[in-house]
């Protein structure tokens, strides 16, 4: 199987190409646009046509996590407008994701408004975090990537535990060509982000992220990966400000990353 | 001013709310080294134990669901337990709130002429504070479990569930009761060791004095069975069993939301809890017992149901579940949070995610150490996992956080609301975000992908204070979609 040539298998055998709304997130859109542009790099090679539906905004959890639900409804709302007419709704983000699938709908119901309890159900229910996409929906494990870097892969809470991505960000990793994949210890403990958490109770907050640091410089690894932008910018913060060198990268950004890339 | 009876305990009253608590907590490194080793040598028991049990899922929903239909019936299966318990010979009392309970335990007390009683471990009885209490009334209230001994003769206060004194380690326990122990009784053995069996064994000579002495005795209760009137107490060190055969009296004080329907409902937490709990297979000491028996252990059988705040969390909707807790304490030994910070910095015996979630339920947002026990958690999750009733922990974290910020929003409007005000406006749209992302776009040209380090800006300072942060690139995904798509389907 991996003796093949580099993607020749990547493409989903499929008549008509699937049409995807991209949701980039607003984190990553106005941080690091690079982990939304590689996700559409990765789905256009997959043969997927990408959308980008310029009204999009956030999934409102910063709000909506800190107790303010009618600050987080806007952001609801928007989303159930923008994305109601897509089929295929994927975010590069289990957290965000998580989000719109486990808590739009309590917000509508919060704010009574049954209507739009209704749509956020349907296009939550059609909204993917980006493995779940490309595992389930396309089918795909090996996704023609070549990476050749010793990475390790942190899973993230909510990708885990709230999206419940499951092994598929790692069945999708093993597939990379030249990836040398180190296990991290204590890998399923939180980094200690936790939105406001950060901020409100920041020491704790810090002791959590400087061991998860510690963990990641244990594995000699050149990189850290994983699926949520906001976990490594936590636990990038503090492997930067101590000189680590190891740096951070989103999922999206190997599994789209070819020889020519490498190169 | 008479002399105290029993060592005075630390005091909760003087902890502040929780960032600040957890913080001072943080640096306690023999703490930290203390809680790292303990709760991971529990979780690890946990997750062997529950997974030897081929159905463990199906059963930990039939464990939520029992709880569930108890509490949607809560009146009848009380009363019912009450029908049973009178029937069976034992007195029952009903207690509104903590100051009930007290009353009703110093009446009895002061009725059978005791000055001391002896105490099985029980979470009730530290949420009530009931020893002191006693102590204010000259009663004497020993505890009789190992680690309720330590934290008691340690003029401390718990930090755990099931192991109030897991922030001590052998050698300090060896300390606590060289000093302490003869004080209050049989002293601990000259030039004893922190050798774990020499420790016990002092314990156990403490004690047994004191369980051949008692007249009364004071226990919580982990079950009552509606529909026999059977009252279950689960530890695992025999000194439950030894309270519930030496002494004359007992009263059990139990929360109105431990009733089970059945003997048979126990099955499903009998393999529940230990699993969870200490990551036994089985409880070693499981006592039961259905009133008096003539002639065989305590001839005279208190219960008291007590409220102290459980009908308000019954009341909510989205909070209740938090009543299913069988007090197993796996969200405290899986929580990151709690292992870095310990028991105490929550402020109540009820420590960890479940204090967070039923604490501020029981007793009201109205102190802000309460209201700051919501948002001390990161929503990681982990808690939800190891549930053996399946309490949404995350959800109901996320509900109390917004009952705070409605509380505190009454009054008056706050800057975080303010600012989340704010972020509800740039997110109604994708036109505001990107009039605010031409801020970003600007940031980025100027600092031209340099990281930013420690700075003095309010709040920020908080993140950056041990994490650099990337600047804001020049270009957001946004503008670089409208350069490279422009034109393509929207």
């Amino acid at each position: 199987m991996t003796t093949e040539a580099p993607g020749t298998d990547a493409r989903p055998a499929r008549s008509a190409a699937p049409h995807v709304a991209l949701f980039a997130t607003c984190i990553t859109d106005t941080m690091k646009p690079s982990v939304p542009i590689a996700t559409v790099k990765l789905l256009e090679r997959l043969g997927c046509r990408v959308s980008f539906p310029m009204k999009q905004t956030c999934c409102g959890q910063i709000m909506t996590n800190t107790g303010y639900y009618k600050e987080a409804l806007p952001a609801v709302r928007n989303y159930a407008d923008t994305f109601g007419e897509y089929d295929y709704i994927v975010g590069p983000s289990g957290s965000c994701v998580g989000s719109v699938r486990e808590q739009h709908v309590m917000l509508a119901q919060d704010a009574g408004d049954e209507g739009l309890a209704t749509a956020a159900g349907a296009v939550a229910s059609r909204t993917y975090e980006l493995t779940e996409f490309i595992v389930d929906v396309l089918g795909v494990t090996d996704v023609g990537a070549y990476f050749p870097h010793r990475v390790t892969y942190h899973p993230t809470c909510h990708s885990m535990r709230i999206a419940k991505v499951g092994d598929r960000p790692l069945q999708l990793l093993r597939a990379v060509r030249g990836i040398d994949l180190v296990d991290l210890p204590k890998a399923e403990q939180c980094c200690g982000f936790g939105g406001t958490f950060s901020v409100k109770n920041s020491e704790v907050s810090v002791a959590m992220a400087s061991d998860k640091a510690r963990h990641v410089r244990s594995t000699d690894a050149e990189f850290l990966v994983a699926g949520d932008h906001a976990c490594l910018m936590n636990i990038g913060g503090v492997l930067h400000r101590q000189r680590a060198g190891i740096k951070t990268i989103h999922l999206a950004e190997i599994l789209a990353s070819t020889e020519e890339d490498q190169r | 001013m008479t002399e105290r009876r029993t060592p005075e305990p630390g005091s909760w009253l003087g902890i502040p709310p929780f960032p600040k608590a957890a913080k001072s907590a943080l640096e306690n490194a023999e703490q930290r080294k203390n809680l790292r080793h303990a709760t991971g040598t529990i979780r690890a028991k946990r997750v062997a134990r529950a997974a030897e049990v081929p159905d463990w899922e199906e059963l930990r929903t039939a464990g939520a669901q029992i709880k569930d239909r108890v509490a949607r019936h809560l009146e009848h299966y009380l009363l019912q337990a009450e029908a049973a318990m009178t029937a069976a010979g034992i007195t029952v009392h009903w207690a509104r709130d903590a100051d009930d309970a007290n009353r009703i335990v110093t009446e009895i007390a002061q009725a059978k002429g005791v000055d001391e009683v002896v105490k099985i471990k029980s979470m009730v009885t530290q949420e009530i504070d009931l020893n002191e209490h006693l102590e204010a009334n000259g009663i004497a209230a020993w505890e009789t479990d190992l680690a309720e001994l330590i934290v008691q003769l340690g003029h401390d206060l718990p930090s755990h569930i099931l192991v109030p004194a897991i922030h001590r380690n052998r050698s300090e326990v060896r300390e606590i009761f060289t000093t302490e122990m003869g004080r209050y009784g049989t002293p601990a053995p000259e030039g004893i060791s922190d050798n774990p069996a020499e420790l016990t064994d002092a314990a156990r000579t403490h004690l047994r004095e004191k369980f051949l002495r008692a007249k009364m005795a004071v226990s919580g209760g982990n079950f009552i069975v509606a529909e026999t009137g059977t009252l279950v107490v689960v530890e695992s060190e025999g000194n439950g069993r030894m309270c519930l055969t030496l002494p004359e009296t007992m009263v059990s004080i139990v929360g109105i939301e431990k009733i089970v329907p059945t003997l048979q409902d126990l099955e499903v937490f009998l393999k529940l809890l230990p699993r969870s709990s200490t990551g036994e297979r089985m409880n070693p000491y499981t006592s039961f017992w259905t009133g008096v028996t003539p002639g065989d252990g305590p001839q005279d059988l208190h219960v008291v149901l007590l409220d102290n705040g459980r009908t308000n969390a019954l009341a909510d909707p989205h909070g209740r579940a938090a009543l299913r807790c069988i007090r197993c304490s796996a969200c405290l030994n899986i929580c990151p949070v709690y292992e870095r910070v310990g028991g105490h910095a929550y402020g109540s015996p009820y420590p960890g995610p479940i204090g967070a979630i039923l604490g501020p339920q029981l007793r009201g947002m109205d102190n802000p150490n309460d209201r700051a026990l919501p948002f001390a958690s990161t929503l990681c999750g982990a808690c939800n996992e190891v549930c053996p009733v399946r309490i949404p922990f995350t959800d109901i974290l996320v509900h109390l956080r917004h009952k705070a910020v409605e509380y505190k929003t009454a009054k008056h409007p706050t800057g975080e609301q303010a600012l989340m005000k704010g972020a509800g406006w740039l997110m109604a749209d994708g036109s505001h975000l990107e009039t605010a992302q031409q801020a970003s776009q600007l940031a980025g040209k100027v600092l031209r992908g340099k990281w930013l380090g420690p700075l003095p800006i309010p709040i920020a300072s908080r993140w950056l204070q041990a994490r650099d942060v990337e600047a804001p690139p020049a270009q957001t995904f946004r503008q670089w979609w409208k350069d490279n798509h422009e034109g393509d389907q929207q």
